[in-house]
């Protein structure tokens, strides 16, 4: 057990505090803190993470012919780490980085290896995931989007639905149904689909914040081509699986260090919060929640390194990964809810009245929060998954 | 980096698990829960020829020179088989004896103890409870070239079978409490010492009230500098915190083990429970509360072990956690078990109190919850 990190991984981490102490733009701030990119933001965030590109400090693992460094998740972890003490601005092209992306680079022919990667880290091309639909979300098996094969071209119809970023997305991870006699596992599709293909619409799905970050998305008659196949045809679950994993796995790491920035941004609002006449940090009860916070954010952080520690030896993670999402899904909606306690009554105003807190940014992340115990497979799926898969009982 | 065990720690843990599941049956703990005094010399000859009674200790004073690691693996098998008697009790006294002894104090008593030849506990806390350097007001008075030493310490693990005990007394009154603590190396014999075992919820664990009538000791009972007791006191009960959080996570571990097992074999309305979500799912959260536990236990005893400065931080998180997670991890292990889980046979009552008697020992989570508050400057 080893948490030193070796001279190059220090050199490492030291470049990366000058770099980033030398380009976080002044104007980040303006927009707030917040988990998720607002659409007024979109426009920024393509420019940090081409920024961020372009100083070789996003796509660590990625292998240099695909855009990225060729290093280890250690080097990933050093990076994300000191992004979360510069309080960085977060990712846009965050499914395709997180996700397209390394599923791209498992499942990818050389052609497809070479067309895609570096243009999701680039944040050249925007990537949105397309599986839930309305009528299969937990058991996404049972999707209905179709695929028919025409000659060279598969056409696609049905629809998809609470799709992130589909309105400004370039490409879609879709998942479609191409034999429908096949038990539903086996029949099913990964397409790299045009967002500009004709017969694709996107139409805003306004949410419990107010604003459309999601998206539902239609599919007319759309034509593909065979060679935007992912992974051959009927192997769908298994590419989409890998994604999913992925997802765990490298979003962890984001998801962990935006979680660290919340939680000292809080710890930053308690200090100024007023509960009769002395600070909300000196407050006793206030104080052991907030501490309970931190821990648990920082068990998050371990329980990272010992999945990492895994995939470094060659080993597939296990339990560490899989408590992972759970951990944190249930942290950072307990910290949003304290965001709001600590607030008192002005817990009820909102961004635009000028006595609201931090511009009312907390009421807006409190509500965002509560797809995260949904979205990426909800609480219960996750919990299926680690009795079954993990734990080894017997399904339902 | 690398956040796993190497494989020699593989391998005492492999070693410990097999040992422990021969020599520490449910019988055995049992029947030790029993007597008074909670282990019989044969098995403590053998944990000495194991080499884990001096297993932190250097190997001039007789031990195995492995660090807080390895004790962590070794404990967290200790704590799998909620090993009864007094191993933790003589790690404290010898873990005091090692920050604080001169060079012939540690190879006396570090040999010995390392040998199965002696034991050592801790006479620290007080029947006041706390765990703070206020709460000590046993005092030690200069008196004829040595102390006399007077009070009542309360929680005293193993008193009643150990050849000597680390009493934490106060020489000096200062305005600060952590000025004036001295340790004193008292033997069990010392004219005016008595041990009173007390009954415990927790059987596996044997606590003792030890009273001091004016105990004259010799100035050469003075472990470490006269009023500088305070340091190497709170660093040593930072370390032994991470080691209890170790067998704390090993219990938790079997607790699930356990539980897991039942479900896949116990059949209700004709599926085994563990197909259905209720008890499914809280299998679930019993894993991410075990895997979190370890997570911060082992960051904890690297961090002791290295010495780094975030380790009273780590230490302090690890025992919040962990205090809650043992609890909660063996009442949902009784709570899946239904009726059985609740009886005397089974064994899921040993991991119940084991977990509650380990979480009121060095601070709960409250109290540690609130030193992380003040470490991240609250």
């Amino acid at each position: 057990m080893d948490f030193t990190l070796t001279p190059e991984q220090e050199a490492l981490r030291r470049r990366v505090r000058t770099w980033l102490t030398a380009n976080i733009p002044d104007d980040w701030k303006k927009f707030g803190l917040s988990e998720v990119p607002r659409p007024e933001a979109y426009e920024f965030l393509r420019k940090w993470q081409k920024t961020l590109f372009d100083a070789g400090f996003i796509g660590l693992t990625w292998p240099k012919e695909s855009g990225g460094q060729g290093l280890t998740f250690v080097e990933e972890m050093v990076v994300h780490e000191e992004m979360a003490l510069q309080k960085a601005p977060p990712v846009l092209n965050i499914l395709g980085v997180g996700m397209a992306g390394p599923t791209i680079i498992a499942y990818g022919s050389e052609e497809q290896k070479k067309r895609y990667p570096a243009k999701i880290l680039s944040c050249e091309e925007i990537w949105c995931q397309g599986y839930s639909e309305p009528n299969s979300g937990s058991d996404l098996a049972s999707l209905q989007t179709r695929a028919v094969k025409d000659g060279e071209y598969w056409v696609i119809n049905g629809q998809k639905v609470w799709t992130s970023l589909a309105h400004i997305a370039d490409w879609m991870m879709l998942l479609a149904r191409t034999d429908p006699a096949a038990p539903k596992h086996k029949g099913i599709t990964y397409f790299l689909l045009d967002m500009k293909s004709p017969g694709v619409t996107v139409k805003p799905l306004k949410q419990i914040t107010g604003d459309a970050e999601f998206n539902e998305v239609f599919f007319d008659n759309v034509r593909v081509h065979e060679r935007q196949i992912l992974g051959g045809v009927n192997n769908g679950w298994a590419v989409g699986l890998t994604t999913l994993m992925y997802e765990r796995l490298a979003l962890g790491f984001g998801l962990q260090v935006r979680l660290r920035i919340t939680l000292e941004a809080l710890v930053d609002m308690a200090r100024r919060m007023e509960k009769h006449g002395r600070a909300m940090t000196k407050d006793p009860v206030m104080r052991q929640k907030l501490a309970t916070l931190w821990i648990d954010t920082e068990a998050l952080k371990y329980t990272g390194a010992r999945a990492v520690t895994k995939l470094l030896r060659g080993e597939l993670p296990g339990p560490e990964a899989s408590a992972g999402k759970m951990s944190w899904v249930d942290t950072h909606q307990r910290l949003q809810e304290l965001a709001m306690e600590l607030q008192g009554p002005y817990a009820m105003l909102a961004r635009g009245a000028d006595v609201a807190v931090d511009s009312g940014v907390w009421q807006y992340s409190f509500l965002r929060s509560r797809a995260n115990s949904i979205e990426g497979g909800t609480t219960e799926i996750q919990k299926n998954i680690i009795g079954e898969r993990v734990l080894g009982l017997p399904k339902g | 980096m690398d956040f796993g065990f190497n494989a020699d720690q593989e391998m005492l843990r492999a070693t410990a698990r097999k040992f422990l599941e021969n020599e520490c049956t449910s019988e055995v703990v049992r029947a030790r829960m029993a007597e008074d005094a909670g282990f019989t010399p044969e098995f403590w000859t053998k944990l000495a020829e194991q080499g884990w009674l001096g297993l932190v200790y250097p190997e001039q004073y007789g031990g195995a020179g492995l660090g807080f690691v390895d004790l962590t693996v070794l404990m967290e098998e200790m704590g799998r088989a909620v090993m009864p008697g007094p191993f933790f009790s003589t790690l404290l006294g010898g873990l005091v004896i090692l920050e604080t002894g001169s060079d012939a104090q540690k190879k006396e008593w570090l040999t010995k103890v390392s040998e199965g030849q002696a034991r050592v506990t801790l006479a620290w806390t007080e029947p006041n409870a706390r765990w703070d350097a206020a709460g000590v007001t046993t005092t030690a008075k200069a008196s004829g070239g040595g102390f006399t030493l007077s009070g009542t310490k309360l929680f005293v693990p193993d008193a009643h079978v150990a050849q000597a005990l680390v009493v934490v007394a106060r020489t000096r009154e200062s305005g600060k409490p952590e000025d004036g603590i001295s340790l004193f190396l008292v033997p069990v014999g010392a004219k005016g010492l008595s041990v009173k075992l007390l009954p415990t919820m927790d059987q596996t664990r044997k606590l003792c009230e030890v009273k001091l009538d004016d105990v004259a000791v010799p100035s050469s009972a003075l472990l470490g500098t006269k009023d500088g007791g305070w340091a190497p006191l709170a660093r040593v009960i930072e370390r032994a915190t991470v080691a209890l959080c170790a067998e704390m996570c090993g219990g938790a571990q079997k607790v699930l083990d356990m539980t897991t097992e039942y479900a896949k074999i116990r059949v209700a309305f004709g599926k085994p429970i563990g197909s259905y979500q209720g008890v499914k799912h809280k299998a679930a959260d019993m894993l991410v509360d075990v895997e979190n536990a370890k997570s911060l236990t082992y960051y904890a005893a690297w961090a002791v072990d290295e010495n780094v400065p975030e380790a009273a931080l780590a230490a302090s998180m690890a025992k919040a956690y962990t205090s809650d997670a043992f609890r909660k991890v063996s009442g949902a292990g009784i709570q899946l078990h239904g009726g059985i889980g609740f009886t005397w046979e089974h064994d899921l009552h040993l991991y119940f109190k084991r977990a509650k008697s380990s979480e009121a020992t060095f601070g709960d989570a409250t109290f540690h919850r609130e030193r992380v508050a003040e470490l991240i400057n609250l």
